[in-house]
């Protein structure tokens, strides 16, 4: 297999005093969309904030290592570790502003662009995030007057802009018309050849329509991982296989 | 880096609230205390001031602050407290959201205006009813009570509507009507915040100045009755600041001191009540 | 035989009680308001507004007093609102619990309680004489900054308080460092909020005579520098109706500072409400 794009090492992590994440030990590979299923509270959410380094922000206690292309995460400046590691949240929050204004707002506090540069960007990103012929004659509109579903494509755009390698997605769908996820989880494997996927996801099905590999977190710790199809049929943990067929939840 | 400069730079700009109040309280106690030193105590504790002369005699003042104190919250209290049971409990949300505001416009008014308006209407009308000069303990105590109104009605009112509702309901399952529940249940646990009003709205009326100067007759003698000219610690301040000098001034700035002493201790224990909710 | 009284009579009474208390109230408001407007509007004039004051306030208008006013509110706004703005961020941004925030708060909340004519007394001694600043613009505005200080922190911690979290969660998602969010997210979402708090420091600013009056003094000349002495509106009021120099002039200056008040109110009242409908 390919070097680990990101690679995580007997990973804990501590909100006060509860153990959200147990030695975890986990490898992400490029290109690859990695599904994260488990029941509420299993830690993953708290995974996607300990990659970013958000979690530092809510007083979270982290011992071990998190790498990015080998490079320690705590060794990289933070700004940049999150332009190059992108997280969508599971509610869609656009910034106060047009759509325009939401999109070039991240990559203008990182670079200088001339405004042939940003409306190029503007373009690419919407474009990925197949939200592009929905806003194109109304890019400088209020982006709090998008639906939900378009929100969180642009929220998508938002961080296609910043030109990351790895998007991370915090059940991205929760809460949007079916029309909407399937348009999302479209988007996320045309996206595939250019970015790696965490897909964080309490919906087993969809975790199985669209991640190469799935892994199952249960109360913190990582139960088992494997491509997509073989977790799903003949998984090896038997907790894994009463999450899936729906004994617990 | 700039994280670590502008945080730097904030936490010092942040420090101008309390250095402001360290420097009031080091340039009016070195401008008074050596005065209450110099002076003596027994001298400082009397009731004559007469400080050209060397008599720094405060107590006819602390005692003229005290009753219109007093009346001010006589007046204020119960009017505000009952305004505000009525705002947060009887009157339903759009008369609130209209009430509130004009209350709190009583606030802005300067209070200047409130000792013109004493002087042209309060103080003929106590004359003609009660006889005297009209100036006097009950034209102070009618306008501070006045003025002290917005700081207890919006205190208080605030208090009032942060009881859970809970309570409420509660009271009402077991067939209390809505005064029942104010009496039995809002009062007591809305009480920290309503003395926190009051005692706020004391230090409101001790420290008021301008319009007790145009009311309030400013005579030195301790008020034998409601209707006689008294003279607050305030009104001492601020008629003879103008034309003082030397220990005039200082024994001046020593009323500054123990009126600032008074004020800080109120306060203080205004926040501990508020903070014990 | 004894005669009680039920709980719904005593209800019907407590109500009338409490509606006759509010309704008392609100009718003091309206008549002050009321009284100051009947016996000064027909002051009003253009003239009155621009003309200077002349004979020691009998005659003439309230021009210097008016420039007087703005220029000191002007001093105390420019110093009170980058301090207290910067403590309010300071507050909510960067500490959580702790000491230092306790110190800051418990200096705020005290000098909010100081009343007028300590300020007056500090002002006097610090910036009149100490720093030799004189009876001066200057030394009524910085002692007025010093004043509205609370007001401002307090107006805008509530502020900046109220903007969503996931705005800096977002932020920060992009790779945008903590002090950029704030000045390119956080400030202006809490702007209407923050602008509330500065025009309800003006009021005070406009309103206050005992820290004013020995600071900046009460010349009638048109001030010509932020060291001139001036007199303030409230400043001229007070001296026009104490000294009883000219009743129809002292009511004219009254209306004036009221308009200004009303003004003031409504504008912070129609901000906070256009704030507080967008994010809660």
């Amino acid at each position: 297999m390919a070097n680990p794009k990101i690679k995580i090492t007997n990973l804990n992590l501590y909100y006060e005093d509860v153990h959200a994440l147990k030695d975890i030990n986990l490898e992400i590979y490029p290109n690859e969309i990695l599904g994260i299923i488990g029941p509420a509270n299993s830690g993953k959410s708290s995974l996607l904030r300990a990659i970013n380094r958000l979690a530092e922000l809510d007083g979270a206690v982290i011992q071990g290592k998190i790498e990015l292309d080998g490079t320690d995460t705590r060794e990289l400046p933070v700004n940049e570790l999150r332009r190059r590691v992108g997280l969508i949240f599971a509610a869609p929050v656009v910034l106060p502003g047009s759509i325009y204004k939401n999109i070039t707002y991240g990559p203008r506090m990182h670079n200088r662009y001339t405004k042939k540069e940003l409306d190029e960007l503007v373009y690419f990103s919407l474009t990925s995030a197949g939200l592009w012929d929905e806003v194109k004659d109304r890019l400088f509109d209020s982006a709090s007057s998008l639906s939900g579903g378009q929100q969180q494509r642009l929220c998508i755009a938002r961080t296609i802009a910043l030109k990351p390698e790895v998007i991370m997605m915090d059940e991205p769908c929760s809460g949007l018309d079916p029309i909407s996820t399937a348009k999302i989880e479209k988007t996320m494997l045309e996206l595939k050849e250019r970015f790696t996927f965490i897909l964080v996801t309490n919906n087993t099905k969809q975790a199985a329509r669209v991640s190469t590999r799935t892994a199952f977190f249960l109360n913190g710790e990582l139960i088992e991982v494997a491509p997509t199809e073989t977790l799903f049929t003949s998984p090896k943990d038997k907790r894994t296989n009463d999450y899936i067929v729906g004994r617990f939840g | 880096m700039k994280e670590k400069v502008s945080e730097k730079f904030l936490l010092i700009i942040s420090f101008s609230a309390i250095v402001s109040l360290l420097l009031i309280t080091i340039f009016i106690f070195a401008q008074g205390f050596p005065l209450i030193f110099k002076a003596g105590l027994k001298n400082f504790f009397s009731t004559h001031w007469a400080p050209t002369k060397g008599h720094f005699g405060i107590v006819s003042m602390i005692i003229g602050s005290l009753f219109v104190t007093l009346g001010a919250l006589i007046v204020g209290v119960p009017l505000g407290l009952a305004c505000a049971v009525f705002l947060a409990e009887f009157s339903p949300p759009t008369i609130q959201k209209v009430l509130k505001p004009i209350i709190e416009l009583l606030a802005g008014i300067p209070s200047v205006v409130y000792g013109f308006i004493g002087i042209v209407i309060l103080v003929p009308l106590v004359r003609n009813l009660f006889g005297g000069s009209g100036f006097s303990v009950l034209t102070s105590a009618l306008v501070l009570g006045i003025m002290i109104l917005p700081t207890i009605v919006s205190i208080s009112y605030d208090s009032l509507v942060a009881v859970p509702q809970t309570y409420r309901e509660g009271s009402y399952a077991l067939g209390a009507t809505k005064w029942q529940t104010v009496l039995m249940v809002l009062f007591p646990s809305a009480r920290s915040g309503i003395i926190a009003a009051i005692i706020l709205g004391m230090g409101r009326a001790i420290g008021e100045t301008m319009a007790v100067i145009m009311i309030a007759g400013n005579a030195l003698k301790i008020p034998h009755s409601i209707l006689d000219p008294v003279r607050t610690i305030t009104s001492t301040i601020a008629l003879e600041l103008g034309y003082s000098s030397g220990d005039h001034r200082l024994a001046l700035f020593a009323c500054g001191s123990i009126l600032f002493i008074i004020i800080i201790i109120l306060n203080i224990i205004a926040i501990r009540i508020g903070n014990r909710e | 035989m004894t005669f009680r009284i039920g709980p719904r009579t005593s209800q019907i009474i407590a109500y009338t009680f409490l509606l006759a208390c509010t309704i008392i109230v609100i009718a003091i408001l309206l008549f002050i308001i009321g009284f100051i407007f009947k016996n000064g509007f027909g002051k009003l004039s253009w003239n009155f507004l621009t003309e200077n004051t002349k004979a020691m306030g009998k005659e003439g208008g309230i021009f210097p007093s008016i420039i007087g006013t703005l220029l000191v509110t002007f001093v105390a706004i420019i110093i009170a609102a980058p301090l207290g703005i910067g403590s309010a961020l300071y507050l909510t941004e960067y500490t959580k619990g702790g000491w230092i925030r306790r110190i800051i708060s418990f200096g705020a909340d005290c000098l909010a309680g100081v009343p007028s004519i300590i300020f007056g007394l500090f002002g006097f001694i610090f910036f009149v004489i100490t720093l030799k600043l004189g009876w001066s613009i200057l030394s009524g505005g910085l002692t007025l900054a010093v004043m509205i200080l609370p007001t401002i922190i307090r107006t805008s911690e509530e502020a900046i308080k109220a903007v969503p979290r996931a705005y800096r969660e977002i932020s920060y998602s992009l790779g945008v460092g903590k002090i950029d969010t704030i000045i390119r997210i956080v400030l202006p979402t809490a702007f209407p909020g923050i602008a509330t708090g500065i025009i309800l420091g003006i009021g005070r600013a406009v309103s206050e005579t005992a820290a004013v009056i020995f600071t900046a003094g009460s010349s009638l000349n048109i001030p010509t520098s932020l060291l001139s002495s001036t007199r303030t509106l409230a400043v001229h009021f007070y001296i026009l109706a104490r000294e009883g120099i000219s009743m129809p002039n002292a009511y004219g200056t009254a209306t004036v500072l009221i308009i200004i008040i009303l003004l003031i109110n409504f504008i912070a009242y129609r901000l906070m409400h256009r704030f507080i409908a967008r994010y809660y």
